[in-house]
């Protein structure tokens, strides 16, 4: 459904991405590993285009896209297929929880009112927000405020969804609430690209793991390879320092 | 003797307070709508980072906030004949008005724009929104917020400042007073007389500030 290609990508000279492959098939949960710096987020913003990267290409149902000169029409095109899930939520702070989701919903994709508030509330009811349609994002706790993050991401149906580390602003306790909701939305197919520090989400929720490192990907496959039987000496080092 | 101040500031006060709601106020007004429009626009071309039309702002701002208003007022209704150009004194007063309030209130904004976080932004362009759709319903109304009570005191700065437009012979409240002065030789109460109604109208102005501030709240943040 989605596959990178050799994707490089530097800030100010210093090489953050060397050429990163990747492939995604549809309803994969891929986990993605790595220590401090490697270069999860800049993977997660060049593949949204919030990065510009220096070079690779993207294909993406089947259309082939090249990073280094995509056009803004193109780009417009894949954000609509695709919902993004910030590590600070980044709610639109003068939107209520309800206006976060349908926003995009009307403005973007045209969607009269009501429907969108039809499918907003509906998202919200799924994520366990619909108590708090009116709310606005600094009346909410973080995990509320990741959840109905979530539900924006989702509402429009995208045919993937990125998350940076959804869960690692947030206390312990309500890390488990946005979690859930990430393992449904799991169970339902839906496609997604998470990066994470949740161990325990990457072994049992993810279907694919990919470790990477200064840059490159280390090591990629199923998940149960991955934590099983690493094949790389830096992969077992990671997973023992995290304790799995 | 006192009978005859009391006498005068009685009766002055009508004469005085007519020009200052049928002249000050409107050229007030509408001055700081076109000010406002002017400085949405400058703060917006900067924040998008267009060039060339970011480098005329700068240069717009550069000349307006580097000259004083008095000349301003004095090149535009003395100066512009000398080429043909000549406007009313009322236009005149609002052209000049609206062009320097917009100057600083583009700073104001720009300020206001750049301080709303960035993933506000993109996240306006992840749920697929374009750039100017994700300025105009998030980013701007964010900022114009933060800048309202900014904004507030310039419109207070420069309901005082239309007096200056007496220079350039438009009959407001102050040339008015000058005017009464000139007859009854009482400049001491007359001055203070005209003082008191700018302090009426900027207290009035305050008191619509902090109601507007809690008008707009703070996106369900109580405010007190
Ligand atoms: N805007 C930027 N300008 C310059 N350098 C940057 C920028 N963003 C990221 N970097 C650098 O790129 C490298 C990778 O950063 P990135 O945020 O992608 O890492 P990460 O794997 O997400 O780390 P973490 O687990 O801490 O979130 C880091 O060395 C970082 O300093
Ligand atoms: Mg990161």
């Amino acid at each position: 459904m989605l596959s990178v290609k050799g994707l490089c990508k530097s800030f100010e000279g210093t090489e953050v991405l060397k050429g990163i492959d990747i492939n995604v098939d549809k309803g994969d949960v891929i986990a993605v590993l790595g220590p401090s710096g490697s270069g999860k987020t800049t993977l997660l913003r060049c593949m949204n285009f919030l990065e510009e990267a220096d070079s690779g290409s993207m294909v993406f149902d089947g259309k082939e896209y090249s990073f280094a000169n995509v056009s803004k029409k193109e780009i417009g095109e894949l954000r609509k297929k695709t919902g993004f899930v910030f590590q600070n939520y980044n709610l639109f702070a003068n939107k209520t929880a309800l206006q976060n989701v349908t926003e995009g919903l009307m403005i973007a994709r045209k969607i009269p009112k009501a429907e969108a508030e039809r499918i907003g509330r509906q998202a919200l009811l799924k994520v366990g927000m619909s108590d708090r349609c009116d709310y606005y994002p600094s009346q909410l706790s973080g995990g509320q405020q990741q959840r109905v993050a979530i539900a924006r991401a989702m509402a429009s149906e995208p045919e993937i969804i990125y998350f940076d580390e959804p869960t690692s602003a947030l206390d312990p306790e309500l890390t488990g609430e946005v979690l859930a909701v990430m393992k449904s939305l799991a169970d339902e197919g839906m496609t997604m690209i998470v990066v994470t520090h949740e161990m325990e989400f990457a072994k049992n929720v993810s279907n694919k793991v990919i470790f990477m490192e200064n840059g490159v990907v280390v090591e990629s496959g199923s998940s149960r390879d991955i934590f099983e039987s690493p094949k790389e000496e830096r992969t077992r080092e990671f997973l023992r320092m995290t304790d799995f | 003797m006192e009978n005859r101040i009391l006498e005068i500031f009685m009766e002055s006060f009508p004469n005085i307070l007519l020009p200052g709601l049928t002249v000050t106020i409107p050229l007030t007004a509408v001055s700081f709508i076109f000010a406002l429009i002017i400085a949405t626009v400058t703060a917006l071309v900067q924040f998008a980072d267009i060039r060339i039309l970011k480098q005329i702002a700068r240069f717009y701002i550069w000349v307006i906030r580097g000259t004083p208003l008095l000349v301003q007022l004095f090149v535009v209704f003395y100066g512009l004949p000398n080429v043909g150009i000549l406007i009313d004194p009322l236009p005149a007063a609002v052209l000049v008005f609206s062009i320097n309030e917009g100057a600083y209130c583009a700073e104001t904004i720009r300020a206001a724009l750049e301080s709303v976080p960035k993933g506000q932004m993109e996240a306006g362009l992840c749920v697929g929104m374009s750039w100017l759709q994700t300025v105009r319903r998030i980013i701007l109304p964010q900022a114009l917020r933060t800048a309202f009570p900014t904004l507030s005191n310039s419109l207070i700065a420069m309901v005082k400042d239309t007096s200056l437009a007496a220079n350039i012979t438009v009959t407001e409240m102050f040339m008015t007073t000058q005017r009464i002065v000139a007859r009854t030789y009482e400049p001491l109460i007359l001055y203070i007389e005209v003082g008191l109604i700018y302090l009426i109208f900027c207290t009035v102005l305050t008191k619509l500030q902090s109601v507007g501030e809690k008008r707009l709240g703070y996106y369900g943040r109580k405010v007190r």
